[in-house]
């Protein structure tokens, strides 16, 4: 079991545990953090919104087309915006920070 | 329009759909509400091309077949859909019927209800833009119902979807539009985008790359509009504003209904999946109680055990005698099989 760190919308952070094959919505939500995911994580509601921290961005597999066009949905999109339900949790990953996007 | 009928279905995604045959197996009839243009709820709006790999026999199916089937198999019982509207307000009658008023004013008076509204009603996504409720419905809309008012207007149409595509092309025959989208790339038919960018070559609107950040005006009248790009801000003069972001889902009214929820969810038992008012249900994604799964599946069995009851409300002097579909006569006649 790895770890990811959190930040939530006050700006406190937040150590989650992290299993591999789960999603980072998935890991947010279990822990009871506030990510609406409403469409369960099939990259069809833009409600799970979050920013990768720069120096860990380029790690990510980059974003398929449905990613994209989902985000056009969200507000306040940053250069490092991702939907969390997009990403699984690997081993490379271990303390990445991430923060929770504005509602 | 005032009806009646025995049971209102709040909500028509696949459980509410199931509901009507669960019910019309004990002959009770439905009306039901539902926000979107079309029945089949998130499967038929947010993943109809999905295939969907847990609903028992069948190995794979896309969420829009799902729809189509539920829907054929419904249609049997002869439901009737009262669709873009939600359901307002619910009110008891004299004789211990529920009266429900939709947004639309039509009402429908039922014995028992059944909220099937899974993650809630669907409803336009609105910017986060502050004080942007000052200028809804006089400058700023969430859907253009009178286009003549847009006649010779400056027009600022934000997103990148079908709608705002669609409206861009339609409103820059009439007035002088400005499309705003956030990247150069569209999410909306490629036909639509191709239309647009011919026009825009044209000169018959224009185009810009950025994100809404804030609104200017007063008395619900926009001054102007300003979007900001990597590292500026601009400003827009414009007379309407019409975000296009999609929709999202919400409760809605049903929360001021009084009935006792848990973080947005309704509390049934589950037994009956009856709510904390007597006749009135709450099945699938929107109802909680320990283990809930939100499965279809289990939307399908909660509609089944919820049917059981509304048929003791709606025929309090009748014994239910519980029949398989394997058995049934009348039933085998009116499927024709």
């Amino acid at each position: 079991m790895g770890s990811i760190f959190v930040n939530d919308r006050d700006g406190k952070t937040h150590k989650l545990d992290a299993q591999k094959g789960s999603t980072f919505m998935e890991i947010i939500r279990d822990a009871g953090l506030d990510i609406e995911a409403a469409c369960g994580g099939c990259c069809a509601c833009a409600t799970c919104h979050i920013y990768i921290d720069h120096n860990w961005f380029d790690m990510l597999p980059i974003k398929e087309g449905d990613e994209e066009a989902m985000l056009d949905q969200t507000f306040h999109i940053l250069k490092t915006s991702r939907l969390g339900c997009q990403i699984e949790y690997e081993d490379k990953y271990e303390g990445i920070n991430l923060t929770l996007a504005p509602e | 329009m005032e009806h009646k009928t025995d049971v209102v279905i709040i909500g028509a995604g696949p459980v509410g759909l199931f509901a009507i045959f669960e019910l019309g197996l004990l002959n009770l009839k439905c009306h039901l509400i539902d926000n979107l243009d079309k029945v089949g709820g998130q499967c038929a709006e947010l993943y109809p091309e999905k295939p969907i790999l847990d609903i028992p026999s069948r190995i794979s199916i896309t969420a829009q077949d799902l729809t189509d089937n539920l829907l054929k198999q419904a249609k049997i019982f002869d439901p009737v859909f009262h669709l873009n509207q939600q359901a307002e307000v619910v009110e008891k009658t004299e004789d211990k019927k529920w009266k429900i008023t939709t947004s639309e004013g039509n009402i429908i008076i039922g014995k028992c209800i059944v909220i099937a509204s899974g993650a809630g009603s669907f409803v336009p996504r609105k910017p986060p833009i502050n004080n942007i409720d000052l200028y809804e419905n006089k400058s700023v809309f969430y859907a253009v119902k009178d286009i003549s008012i847009m006649k010779g207007k400056k027009i600022l149409i934000v997103g990148g979807g079908d709608s705002a595509l669609d409206w861009t092309i339609n409103l820059a025959a009439i007035a002088d539009v400005t499309l705003l989208h956030r990247r150069k790339e569209f999410r909306a038919a490629p036909d639509s985008v191709l239309k647009m960018l011919n026009l825009e070559k044209q000169n018959k609107l224009k185009f810009l790359v950025g994100q809404l950040s804030s609104i200017e005006g007063e008395n619900g009248k926009i001054r102007n509009i300003e979007y900001k790009t990597e590292d500026q801000t601009h400003l827009i003069q414009t007379d309407y504003l019409l975000p296009f972001y999609g929709l999202k889902m919400e409760l809605g009214p049903v929360a001021e209904w009084g009935l006792n929820l848990n973080e947005n969810l309704i509390k049934v038992d589950t037994e009956k999946f009856e709510t904390s008012i007597p006749s009135i249900f709450a099945i699938g994604d929107i109802n909680s109680y320990p283990g809930k799964l939100k499965l279809i599946l289990s939307g399908f069995h909660e509609a089944a055990l919820m049917a059981q009851q509304c048929f003791r409300y709606c025929n309090p002097d009748k014994k239910l005698v519980f029949k398989y579909t394997t058995v049934s006569k009348d039933l085998r006649k009116k499927i024709g099989v």
